[in-house]
Parts: structure tokens; sequence; C-alpha cells
């Protein structure tokens, strides 16, 4: 492998990393706050692609009110989730998380079947953003995959920023560790779940927003990022933010490198990772104690 | 209940499966065929879940692989023997399984579900992505294993009405030994690690050991009903392996009732039929192709209404009841 | 230290840190047969943490623990635990939806596992039915057999407990605050089952509430902030001017 070939893995694994993480912030914050094992998740992407699909005709293509709408609709859409449904589950057993999570990803799927069918799509990459670099004589890296990389940066900067330094961080980590102190302070607990599984939509529908233009936005995308996601979970350690990114940014680069290097086993590279992990440090890589 | 009713009701259930084929051909036989073997398999998730605790997500992968290995396993162009095939079969499962299991029993709780399903689409992946498994499309079974000792064949696997007996046979027995194994000290201990696993280890029983070997025999009597799937269908692909099947079996359990072996069987009729309902044309029309529109509805509204399950049902309707009386009462 | 009775369970320099906070420090004490050892200080003492890690349920950071003569450090909590080595903990830990006589088996099969008969009926094993039968007996539960664990009231919860430990036959019984949340009788109840409980055995009482530790102990040992500051017979304790200012004042009060 050539250093230009390298650089540009290297360019790929790590947005894949940082897209990972979109999606796996979102699905540890929920649990880490909330409790609950959200197996829809993956939807949530697989709805942010079908998004960008069915709402760009609607702006015309314009890129940036597509993605904005799409968020506004993320939030309403995850707001009302949580409130018709993931609310039964606070005091619920995993297995009863783990089935209704299960239903609503078969509802999903079939509503984005009828609505959409069951068609694999391309969403074209912004024609403002559509260029090339140039990496050496021969490659040329599109710049849409920088953005990319650095809209997922810009939101875990503004993530760490809210859970760090602000009076909703701070309730969302007083809320993971201790729910009755939470309330005593007189915090409404039942909003600030409501507004955490807002944000943890909304992160994996801006996820499949972006992605769309460079995966193409197809029926069992959603599945297959959940699982992928479960792994970085199990590797970084759940609940932690910081564990989720790093851990995204390592499931990325294997993946990625996996696919290059042993073609024959590119599947499973990452499912050896996490085998490796269980084995070495079963709480997760990043995990305190 | 009294003892005599108590024992009477197996007995007529048992009694009404094995008349079944009598009355019936074609159609009803294979789905009651493809349905028993359903409830085999639920059966294998009901000792990890029901029995000792542990919600596995990936149970469809020990499914999978044993059907795979049915396929692999038997010659091109002769039968395969079934008296080796069978053991061959759920050797490949349980092998996986422990493999699984002594990894994904270091964590607990949500880390278990979400690395038992990570390991079944590592499962799912190898036989997607390597010639092995023939990809997407599958691979198909020349000529099905024969029941033979020395060289006399016995049954006739190919027979729908054998191979109905053939099933039926195997859930009773599997039935039996779960049966008998659960009221056992190996059984029980499952069952104390259940209600309190701390309290297990203090008493000083190794959990992880015994957790591990219902995982590895959870893995072994899926492969079973795996082997049974391929031989009836000639037929494995990919899809057997994956979240879906896995999610479906964890659904058959707690649509049935949690805790009890007669709500895994029960779960895996409701469930067949639920399915079968939904993709009922005469009663939904064109709709019945977003069937699954329907189920995963149903999968809702049951954890958010039943949650003690089918079986649950009766108790849950009693409470309502006496609820809604003492409420007139003080009103 | 003078010899005593035969010593079964020897902890030297046991310490435990979690991060930068250490819960125990360089503790070290001998559980004699025929003793009821209490280990007594204020809330976050370190005394739950010191028998975790004496049971082996949380590892041990430095230090050695002895059974029976035996280097258990690195042995796991449920090996340590067929060696002889029962507890107790401090919030109640039952199998609430099973009867008063499975629970005491269950506990009592750990001694004759033999995990892979699947064929026989628990039931059926006569050695863990009589274990369970004498630890009820023992316990004053006998009567309450077929009465599912987690209707019992609190007080018959904690002598189940005991019961769970005894159906093992221990030769060290680490009790985490075996009376708390108990009214004045069920104390009483209590504590005359704790001084039955010595005879050939080793005792040690993690406990609140003074009266009673002064009661039935035959030695206390004395803990802030995870290190001991005294240990001997109970007027010895007493009359130790540190502990009157460290801990036993402050009791006196509430």
């Amino acid at each position: 492998m050539d250093f230009a070939t390298f650089l540009v893995q290297c360019l790929n694994a790590v947005q894949y990393g940082l897209l990972l993480f979109l999606v796996a912030s979102g699905l540890t914050l929920i649990f880490g706050i909330m409790g609950v094992i959200n197996l829809a998740h993956g939807s949530f992407y697989m709805i942010g692609a079908y998004l960008a699909f069915s709402l760009a005709p609607v702006f015309g293509g314009a890129f940036l009110p597509t993605l904005a709408a799409g968020l506004v609709l993320a939030v309403i859409f995850g707001y009302l989730l949580e409130w018709l449904f993931i609310s039964y589950l606070y005091e619920r057993d995993h297995l009863q998380q783990v089935l209704m999570t299960y239903g609503l990803i078969l509802v999903f799927e079939e509503l984005r079947s009828i609505l959409v069918g069951n068609d694999v799509h391309g969403v074209p990459v912004p024609g403002w953003l559509s260029g090339s670099i140039q990496l050496g004589d021969l490659m040329a890296y599109p710049v849409y995959r920088l953005v990319i990389s650095g809209v997922c940066l810009a939101v875990a900067a503004l993530l760490y920023f809210v859970i760090a330094r602000t009076r909703l961080g701070m309730m969302v980590r007083a809320g993971g560790s201790n729910r009755e102190m939470v309330q005593s302070l007189g915090i409404d607990i039942k909003f600030l779940y409501r507004v955490v599984f807002a944000a943890g939509v909304a992160l994996a529908v801006l996820a499949g927003m972006i992605a769309a233009p460079v995966s193409s936005v197809y029926p069992g995308m959603g599945a297959q990022v959940l699982i992928v996601c479960f792994v970085v979970v199990v590797i970084g350690g759940i609940g932690s933010v910081r564990g989720a990114f790093l851990a995204a940014l390592l499931v990325g680069i294997v993946d990625t490198f996996g696919k290059v290097l042993f073609p024959q086993v590119a599947g499973i590279t990452i499912y050896l990772l996490m085998a490796a992990i269980l084995l070495w440090r079963p709480e997760g890589l990043f995990r305190q104690g | 209940m009294s003892a005599r009713a108590r024992l009477a009701a197996p007995l007529v259930v048992t009694a009404a499966f094995a008349a079944f084929p009598l009355l019936v051909t074609g159609f009803y036989l294979e789905f009651t065929t493809k349905v028993m073997i359903l409830a085999i398999f639920a059966l294998s998730l009901e000792l990890l879940v029901g029995a000792t605790g542990l919600v596995s997500l990936g149970h469809a992968a020990y499914f999978g692989i044993a059907a795979y290995a049915t396929l692999l396993l038997s010659p091109q162009y002769t039968a395969a023997n079934f008296f080796w095939l069978l053991p061959a079969t759920m050797v490949c499962a349980a092998i996986y399984a422990l493999a699984v299991g002594a990894l994904s029993l270091r964590t607990k709780g949500v880390y278990f579900i979400m690395v038992t399903l990570a390991f079944a689409q590592m499962a799912y992946y190898v036989f997607h992505d390597t010639p092995l498994g023939g990809g997407t499309d599958g691979i198909y079974l020349n000529v099905k294993p024969a029941v033979a000792i020395a060289g006399w064949t016995i049954v006739d696997l190919g027979n729908p009405r054998t191979y109905y007996y053939v099933v039926f046979g195997c859930l009773v027995l599997v039935f039996a030994f779960l049966a008998i194994l659960l009221e056992s000290r190996f059984g029980r201990a499952l069952a104390g690690i259940k209600s309190n696993e701390q309290r297990m280890r203090a008493a000083g029983f190794p959990t992880f050991w015994y957790k591990l070997a219902a995982f590895t025999l959870a893995g072994a009597l899926a492969g079973l009903s795996g082997f049974l799937v391929a031989v009836k269908d000639g037929f494995v692909n990919p899809e057997m392996l994956s979240w879906h099947e896995s999610g479906a079996v964890l659904l058959m359990l707690i649509l049935g009732g949690m805790g009890r072996l007669s709500g895994a069987v029960l779960g895996a009729f409701a469930f067949a039929l639920l399915q079968l309902f939904f993709q009922w044309e005469v009663v939904f029309g064109n709709f019945a192709q977003h069937w699954q529109l329907l189920l995963g509805g149903t999968i809702i509204a049951s954890v958010a209404f039943m949650p003690q399950g089918l079986i649950g049902l009766p108790a849950q309707l009693r409470a309502w009841r006496s609820r809604r009386a003492a409420r007139a009462r003080d009103a | 230290m003078p010899e005593r009775r035969d010593v079964l369970l020897r902890a030297r320099g046991v310490s435990r840190r979690f991060g930068g906070l250490t819960a125990v420090s360089d503790v070290s004490l001998d559980l004699a047969e025929g003793e009821i050892h209490a280990v007594i200080g204020t809330n976050g003492a370190g005394k739950s943490t010191l028998i975790n890690v004496l049971a082996g349920e949380i590892a041990i950071t430095s230090g050695s623990v002895e059974l029976l003569g035996a280097d258990v450090t690195t042995w796991s909590q449920p090996k340590r635990a067929r060696a002889g080595l029962g507890r107790s903990y401090q919030r109640t830990t039952i199998f609430p939806r099973f009867t008063v006589f499975e629970n005491c088996r269950m506990t009592a099969q750990a001694r004759w596992p033999v995990p892979w008969n699947w064929w026989t009926a628990a039931g059926n094993c006569p050695m863990s039915n009589a274990a369970a039968a004498e630890a009820l007996e023992k316990t004053g539960l006998a009567g309450l057999e077929s009465r599912i664990a987690g209707a019992l009231s609190h007080g018959e919860k904690r002598q189940l407990e005991i019961a769970m430990c005894l159906a093992t036959h221990p030769k060290v019984l680490l009790l985490d605050e075996p009376l708390a949340g108990m009214g004045p009788e069920e104390t009483e109840r209590m504590l005359g089952l704790l001084a039955g409980l010595k005879a050939g055995r080793a005792v040690l009482l993690v406990e609140h509430d003074m009266d009673a530790v002064f009661r039935v102990s035959d030695r206390i040992t004395v803990m802030v902030n995870g290190s001991v500051i005294a240990s001997g017979a109970p007027p010895a304790v007493r009359a130790d001017p540190e502990v009157q200012t460290a801990y036993l004042g402050e009791v006196h009060v509430d």
C-alpha cells in the first residue's frame, strides 16, 4: 500500500468511525440515562437517509434546508415516540425493552416500504461540495467526505460541551447516576428523558442524512448500523460518550483496514475485535474500574 | 387444578398431535411440522431466557449453523446417515455456542444482549460473504439423510407424514428432557441464578460454568431444530441466522409466556398462526403483503398491555376484574 | 497477639482501594472458633468492603486471607464458599419467589452439586433436604417451610438468610448488619440466634446496634476510615479513649 492509498484509507476510516459515533452516542446516552436498550435506534439512521432522499425534491435539492427540515422532523418524531412508546419501558426488564423496540423496527421498516418502496436509491452530493482534493499525483479525495468528518467532529465537540458544561448536561449526568436525586432537585425527569431521547433520535437521523450521499439508501441499512453500534458500545463501555467516541474510531479503522488487508474476512473483523476486547477487558475498553 | 386434570391436559394435547396427520395432508401437515420445529427452537431459548434469566438476542445463529452444517456435511450425491449427521450438526451448533457463551457470559445484562446479537451477526456474515455458504442464495440439499441401520432404511424422511412424526417425537423428547432437567439440581441451580445470582455465588456455586453449560445446551437444542428444518426444506440461506429470526424466537417466548415450557410451545403456535393470519389476503387484501406492520403493532401492544404473555392472560384478566369490582365497591 | 483458640480465618494487611479512595487499609484480624468477633465503625468506615474482600466478592488490592489454614487470597468467591465461608448481606439476599424450604435446599445443594445429574429431581437429594431442614430448625423457622420467601416479614427474611448460610455448613460466617431494620422483639430473637451460631464456628459480625454488639461479642474491632484503631475484648474497647472520641461518643447522641 503506497502512502497516498494509506492516507485515503485513513480518512475513510475516520469518516466512517465518526459517523458511527453519531449513531452510537445516541444509543449510549439513551441507555446510560434512561436505562432503555433501544433496538430501533438503527431505524432512525435509516429514516435519516430516507428523509434526505425524499425531502431533497421538496427543497429543490438544496442541501442545508433539507438537513434543517430533517432535524426538526427528527426532534418532533423522537419527542412523540418517547411519549407514545418508550415511556412504557422505564420500569420494565431488558427483555420487554428488546421486544417493544424490535416491534418498532418492524413497523418502521414496513412503513418505509409502504411510503418509499423497497428500491435502493442514491442521493446526489450537493453541488457546492462535490469537488475533490488532490492527494499526491494519482489520488483525489472527495470534499464531501471531509465535510462529513467535520460535521461529526463539530457535533462531538458540541455534545462534549453540553454534557460537561451546561445545566442540561449536569441534569443528564445526574439523571444517569441517581434518579431520585434529580427528582429531589426539582427537575422534571419526564421532560429530561424526552429531551434526551429526541436528541438521540436527532443524532442518528443527522448521521443518516449526511451519510446518504456517500452510501446508497437501502432497506436493511438500519439493522446493519445498529449491530455495528452495539459493537462500538460494548467496546467503549455503555453510558460513556467519550468511550463511544474512541471505540467508534477504533471500529472505523479496523473495519476499513480489514476490508483492504483481509478482504476474505472483511465482514467479521470488527466482531473479532470485540471478541478480543471481551477476553481482555469485558467491562469495555474505556470504562473506569 | 386437580392432579388428574394436570396429567390429563398434556395427554390430550399429545394424543391430538399424534392423531393430526391421520386427518389432514398437504399444507396443514407441513405447516404444523414447521411450527413444531419452531417450538423446539423456542424451547431451547426458554432454557436460557425463562429458566436461567439470560436474554440472548442471537439464538438464530445456532439454529442456522446446524442447518448449514446439515447441508455441508451431507455427501453430494448420496444420503448421509441420520444417526451421525444429527449429532454432528448439534455439536457444530454447540461448539459455536460454547465459544460465544464463554465470551458473552463475561458480561451482564444489556451487554450480554448486544454481544450475543453481534456474534450472531458474525456467523451471519460468515455464511453470507464466503463461498462456503453460497452467499445470499443459500445452498440446496440434494439427498435427504437416510434413517438407516446397516444399510437398511427404517423410515423415509421424504414422506411428509413420516417426517411429521419424526419432528413430533423430537418435540416430545425435548420437552420431556427439559422438564426433567429443570427439576434436577442443575435446573434448580439455574433457577437460583435467575432469581439471585449473588446469593448463588455466596453459597458456593460457580455460576459462570452453570450458565455456560446452559448456553451450550441451548445452542445444541437450537441446532436440533436447525437440522430438522434443513432436512424438511432441503434448503438453507443466511436469513436463517439473521437477527429477525433471533427476535422472532424471543417474541414467541413472550407471546406464550415466560418461565414455563408450555409457554414456549404455545408461543411458537401463536406466532406462526398470527403470521399466517396477517398474511391472509381474504381478510387484509393487498395490505397482507405488509403483514410485518401488523405483527410489529401486535408486539408493541402485547408488550405494553400483556407483559405476562398468553399464559398469564387469565390471571391478568382476573386481577383486572377484581380491581374493577373493588373500584365499583368503593364508588 | 497471644494465641487463642483455633483461628479459622486470618486476614493480614488487607487493603482495598477504589481509584484514589482507600476503603480498607491494612486490616489484620483473626476469627477464632467459638467467638463472635464484631467489627464496628461509622458509615463508610469500610466494614462492608472488608466483608466483601474477605468473602472474595471484590478483589483484594494487597494483603492475604487464610481460611482454615489455606491461603485463599486468589480464590474466587464460590470456591471460598465451598471451603466453608458463609456470608449474609446488608440488604436481604434471598430467592423471593421460592418457598422457605427451597431457599435453603438451593444453597445446601452447593455442597453436593453433581451438576451433570439431570435426571434426578432436586427434591430427591436426601443430603440437601436434611441440611435445609436442620438449618431451618436451628434458626427457628421450622413450620414456615412452605411459605413463599418473598412474603415473610422482614425479621423472618433476615433469619432465612442466615438459615441459607447455615445450610451450606460454613465454618466461618460473615454477617453484614443482621439486625438492620429490626424491631426490638425481632432483635431479641436474632441475638439469641447469633449467640447459638458460634459453637464450632467463627463469626464476624458487622453491626450498628452498639448495645447488641457489646452483649453478644467476644471480641470487637473498631474501624475508622478503613483502618483499625482498636481491637480487643468489649470492656477494653469501651474504655479505649480513642474509640470514645472517634466513634462511641457519636452513637450515644442519637
